[in-house]
């Protein structure tokens, strides 16, 4: 299986848009959204069965037993992440609580230290849902995706799982499009894992010009192969000019050029992808897909 | 006053609206948290800046001390420690530096030392003071520049605080708005951005913030993200509305306040509705 992961750096510069279109042009047997903290792929592709269902456990988080607490204040002491909080220093907010060690849990990474410092045995760690996973099966295709509870942090585990489902389930898929997250964090870095090629989307504008360098510098960290468009070209035909000469001074292909187009946006909030109405941003997406796809059958498939 | 910014989807206008209400307000304090992607000093251009370096916490082992029992591997809950043909393996990518492996090795053959991360750098920018968290590329976590950015409240100047945070509902923009005193939340006009504003909502719902929303890119039609704004009685603070020149100013990272009459007009308006909402709020919590 090929893996084409689509990222930005740069939020909102169009992932989400051309991952749908990818999806529709090769008919892809196997696709995942791996931005679980803002997931919006399923908006426009619709499923007609219902999905396959799972809750995601992230890391157990502390929990402190008042009963068996005797307030010697080595878990606040020890804990890297400030979450403990004692009952003198602690604001009566979300967090309320009388007179007494708490964990925050929005802060608690489930290291394990605390409960390794208590004298006490008072720190427990239950498992807790932290999200839930989606896998939709619907005529010969699969999409795997998946949100994050509010609050639960660790995307990056959960972005792992979502590809895992997605494989697990059309191992024998040539081709497999997932839609990434923005950033160069954890969720990105666990998405990098695996994929064959990076299509990148970038913005003409300044901002996006330094999102996109930061993206290219994570992807080669990494050691992926990547190839460059640029969305919404017209915006700024000088910073488009300056993508273009950084991927050929980097040589980095690059594969194309789309338009900003109010018919684009027309489409998606009718949930539709770009290539499913006769659009300008469509017909340049096309492009930019035949010229992807030529580069990523041509890598020579990686071993392992 | 903390003022956060944020949205859940990227590219919505979070640095667009932080950036043009710390250069309404005067005298200021801005600080980028979006530090995977940190885009507010291309526009502000400080001066005088100064530059301090952020590392985190590695374990090091002394491969004469270890004996080989795996207690620390055991442990970690991370998976960052593993003992392979007779040593101890450290994978400082998946480290978080919470001391454990330290603190339970009973022949003290780990020690700590610091791995640099990122940096934060400060200057000004007319009124306003430019403060910017930079991750290092291959790095997976900007919290640790986070809680830096943010930490010392007692130190920020007179005036109000932005928090231009990163996209997503996640780890990082919790850590963004813990202490804020007000939360903007930045829509656009699409399914896809009336989403995510459903999600940041939820958040700032769970935290208890007040917060408002600001419309961006409004265009004629129908706008999925008002219709949400509607159907909760959620206070729209204002409209921008979607206009090829504020286009251009961005993609050339000029700041429209400083620039625009009719900009200055609408973010200094803003800032007030803004600044009377969080009163408001902090009053009612008082």
């Amino acid at each position: 299986m090929k893996q084409l992961l689509i990222l930005s750096g740069k939020g909102g510069t169009g992932k989400t848009t051309i991952a749908g279109a990818f999806i529709k042009l090769s008919d892809a047997r196997a696709y995942a959204d791996c931005d679980v903290d803002a997931p919006n792929l399923h908006l426009i592709m619709s499923q007609t069965s219902s999905p396959d269902k799972a809750d995601y456990f992230a890391l157990p988080k502390a929990e402190i037993d008042p009963q068996l607490c005797i307030e010697c204040d080595q878990c606040r002491v020890s804990c890297r992440f400030n979450a403990i909080r004692s009952g003198e220093v602690y604001k009566v907010d979300i967090f309320a609580c009388e007179k007494a060690y708490k964990v925050d849990i929005f802060a608690c990474e489930g290291c394990g230290v605390c409960e390794e410092v208590c004298p006490a045995g008072a720190v427990s760690f239950r498992p807790a849902v932290a999200g839930e996973m989606m896998l939709y099966s619907d005529a010969g295709s699969v999409f795997s995706t998946a949100r994050l509870n509010m609050g639960s942090g660790t995307s990056g585990m959960l972005v792992t799982e979502v590809k895992k489902r997605m494989k697990a389930a059309m191992n024998d898929a040539d081709l497999a499009i997932i839609d990434g997250s923005p950033g160069i964090g954890c969720p990105v870095i666990a998405s990098l894992s695996g994929a064959d090629m990076v299509l990148v989307v970038a913005e003409p504008s300044i901002s996006g010009i330094s999102d996109m360098e930061r993206i290219i510098r994570t992807a080669d960290t990494f050691q992926v192969e990547m190839a460059v468009c640029v969305n919404k070209f017209d915006i700024s035909l000088v910073n488009t000019e300056r993508i273009e000469e950084f991927c050929r001074n980097r040589q980095i292909p690059f594969v194309g050029r789309i338009p900003f187009d109010p018919e684009a946006v027309k489409a998606i909030n009718s949930g539709k992808t770009i290539v499913e109405v006769d659009c300008a941003s469509g017909r340049a997406a096309r492009e930019v897909y035949d010229r992807t796809m030529l580069l990523l059958t041509s890598e020579p498939l990686k071993t392992g | 006053m903390r003022i956060a910014v944020l949205s859940g989807k990227g590219g919505t206008g979070k640095t667009l609206v932080s950036v043009n209400l710390a250069a309404a307000a005067g005298r200021s304090l801005y600080i980028d948290c979006d530090v995977e992607e940190p885009n507010g000093h291309l526009f502000f251009g400080p001066v005088n800046v100064s530059e301090e370096i952020i590392s985190i916490k590695i374990p090091v082992v002394d491969d004469n001390l270890c004996s080989g029992c795996r207690k620390c591997v055991d442990f970690c809950r991370f998976n960052a420690l593993a003992y392979v043909k007779d040593r101890l393996l450290v994978f400082e990518q998946i480290c978080h530096s919470c001391g454990g492996c330290v603190l339970l090795c009973p022949e003290v053959a780990l020690s700590e030392k610091e791995k640099v991360i990122g940096r934060i750098r400060q200057g000004e920018s007319d009124n306003v003071i430019v403060r910017t968290g930079i991750l290092n590329t291959g790095e997976a976590s900007g919290i640790p520049i986070i809680k830096k950015l943010l930490g010392g409240k007692e130190e920020e100047p007179e005036g109000i605080t932005f928090i231009d945070c990163p996209p997503g509902s996640a780890c990082i923009v919790m850590e963004s708005i813990k202490d804020a005193d007000y939360c903007i939340l930045v829509a656009e006009p699409t399914l896809f951005g009336a989403h995510n504003l459903r999600m940041v909502h939820e958040l700032v719902t769970l935290f208890q913030k007040p917060f408002g929303v600001v419309l961006n890119k409004c265009l004629e039609g129908p706008d999925p993200s008002e219709q949400f704004c509607e159907e909760k009685g959620i206070r729209i603070l204002t409209r921008i509305p979607f206009d090829q020149e504020l286009g251009e100013w961005n993609s050339n990272a000029q700041i429209p306040v400083r620039v625009s009459s009719k900009y200055r007009v609408l973010f200094t308006s803003l800032l007030k509705t803004v600044v009377k909402e969080a009163q408001h709020e902090a009053a009612l919590d008082s």
